[in-house]
Parts: C-alpha cells; structure tokens; sequence
C-alpha cells in the first residue's frame, strides 16, 4: 500500500474498516427504508404544495410550519443516515452539528429581529 | 462499518498520535469545507426570507412554475418535483456506491457511482430547461427581450417590473446551487474513473467515495431546503 499522510499511525481508522455481506445487507435495508421515507415526505410536500397553497386562510402559518418540519425531518435522516453522521462518534456529531445550529439560529434572530426596521426591499 | 471502532479512553484521547474523533484527516476537513458552505446558503436562504417578507408582493411559486417539458398542461411544480426526486434518487445511488465500497465491491462501486453521475447529469439538464423557461417568462418568448426575466425585469410582477428581487433570489440560489451539482457531477466523474482503473481497490479502502458521497450528499441536503423554502412556502 502506498505512503499516506492523512493516517496517524498505528491506529485502526475508518478507512481500513470494511464490512461483510450481511452487515452491508442490513444497512443496504437501511438504505431503501431511508429512501421510501425521503420520497414519501417529498410527495406530501408536494400535495401540500399544489392543493393547500391559498395563502389567505388562517391556517397558512400552520401549513407553512408543516412544510418546515418536514424539510427539517427530511435534513435529519440525509445527514444522520446518507451522510453517516449519525454513526460517528459522539464528539464528532456536536462538534459539527452545534456551532452551525447556533449560527443559523442566530442568523434567523437577527433577521426577524431587525426585520421590521427596514423599510419594504425592492 | 466506519466510526465506530473502538472505545476510546477519553483521558489520553488528546494525548496525540490518534484522531479523538476516530476520523482521518480527509474526512474531517471535508466536514468543514461542508459547514462553511453550508452558512453560506444558510445566508442565501434567510436573506430570501427577508426579502419575500419585506416585499409588497411575491409571485406564487404554482404560478411561475407549471409548465412540463413536451405539454402545455398547467402541472404545478410537477416538474421541480421530479427534480428534487432525481437528485434524491442520485443520493442514494451514492450510499449504495459507498456500502459497496466497504465491502471492496469495486464493480459495485463503479455500478452505483455511475448511476450518481447519470442522476446529476439529468438535473443539470433539467436546471437548463427550468431556467430557459423562467427567463422566456410568462409569454413563453425567449427571444422577446424586453419582457425575459432578468436581473433587471421582473416580468411574474408585471404591475412593477422594476422590483426585481424575486428574479435575482431565483437565479442566485438556484444558480450557486447549480454550480455546486456542476462541480459535484465533475468530482463524481474523475472519481468514477479512478475506481475503474482499480486505483482504490488497490490501495485497500474506498475512502475517496466516502469524501466525494458527502458533498454529493450536501448538494442534495441543499436543494431539499431551496426546494421548501423557494418553491413551496
């Protein structure tokens, strides 16, 4: 095997840890379960998107936090499963996942804060 | 699988000569380029927020976009649908080309990144024709310049033309994340023909999958949040 700079020595990384037939079977069944549930949500989106979309009902808000959660609940799944996040370790997980929550809800406060203050953008 | 290999002793984790977070080094940064890249559309799509709700109005995404390749049946958001559904589908091929790698499936491997490639080239090719038909705006003209939607026409606002940052939000976000499918399809690409020439296999692990998989995976992670936050709320 070649020279590689990106392994610290002597330790048993990722890399090196393949998995046998069953195992990829089981997360293959994984896979396909996580597919069936990020299309399913997609559709309903879009059956929400075509049907519930009068903007001048009372319930529009409400309509606009389903769409919210899904698209939240559908990020999950991408990142924890697709992405493999969620089988890191631990210190890795928060380590990515809580400085950038914390600027984006930042960001959104920010915005929603200061929001009313600016006059109409064109 | 990948991760999980050992407890590690917490107290001489940070002693050196190991990662604590049990990842190489590839891995890690790559998690970093995402997160940087990851504000930066976080950025894009508050400011869209701000700006549809700060404007007097807002032309309705079923209204803007029904028109279908081949028809002129009024199918709203069909069309953005089956693309969102494509790169959905194009992320999963890349799971799978990525279990395969971990069982040193190089044929696997070359089957399932292949498809990926194929799932962006559609969507790029899709992106084109949904641009075309956003620009040619509301009469269907291309040629007609005047009423295109530009970064300076508004033509879904035909009451004030001028106020043109719906039309800019369009082609800024979906345009930067266009660009990263561009990227992500060429990556893909050069990757797919590593595993062909057996470069992995021989070097014992397709970790380079793995790299290329996560931001294959961003790019869709990204469009599942343009698509909420442009097309349907």
């Amino acid at each position: 095997m070649e020279n590689r700079d990106d392994l610290i020595v002597n330790d048993s990384y990722a890399p090196m840890v393949n998995h046998s037939e069953e195992e990829g079977k089981a997360i293959r069944k994984k896979i396909w379960k996580v597919t069936a549930l990020l299309s399913i949500l997609t559709a309903a989106e879009i059956a929400m998107g075509i049907w519930l979309s009068s903007r001048d009902s009372g319930y529009w808000w409400a309509i606009k936090l389903t769409f919210i959660i899904m698209t939240v609940v559908k990020a999950f799944y991408i990142v924890m499963e697709f992405m493999h996040l969620g089988h890191e370790k631990k210190s890795l997980r928060r380590y990515i996942i809580i400085p950038y929550v914390f600027f984006i809800v930042y960001m959104i406060f920010l915005i929603i804060q200061e929001g009313f203050l600016v006059a109409p953008i064109t | 699988m990948a991760g999980h290999v050992e407890n590690v002793d917490s107290a001489t984790a940070w002693g050196g000569g190991r990662s604590p977070f049990n990842v190489t080094y590839g891995k890690m940064m790559m998690w970093f380029f995402l997160i940087s890249d990851a504000l930066t559309f976080g950025g894009f799509l508050i400011a869209l927020g701000f700006a549809k709700a700060s404007a007097d109005t807002w032309p309705l995404a079923e209204e803007v976009f029904f028109h279908f390749p081949l028809t002129h049946a009024n199918l709203p958001l069909i069309y953005v649908a089956l693309m969102t559904f494509i790169l959905i589908v194009s992320s999963v091929t890349m799971v799978l080309a990525v279990e395969a790698g971990h069982r040193m499936d190089q044929k696997g491997v070359q089957k399932w990144l292949g498809w990926t490639v194929v799932g962006g080239v559609i969507f790029l090719a899709s992106q084109a024709w949904e641009w075309s038909t956003f620009i040619a705006g509301p009469d269907g003209m291309l040629s007609t310049w005047a009423d295109n939607a530009t970064l300076t026409n508004n033509p879904y606002n035909p009451a004030n033309p001028d106020i043109v940052s719906y039309t800019n939000f369009f082609f800024f976000v979906t345009g930067f994340h266009g660009f990263h499918v561009f990227t992500g399809v060429l990556i893909n690409f050069l990757v797919y023909l590593k595993v062909k020439k057996g470069v992995y296999q021989e070097r014992g692990h397709y970790e380079m999958v793995e790299k290329v998989g996560l931001y294959w995976h961003f790019v869709d992670l990204v469009w599942v949040f343009v698509f909420t936050f442009f097309y349907l709320v």
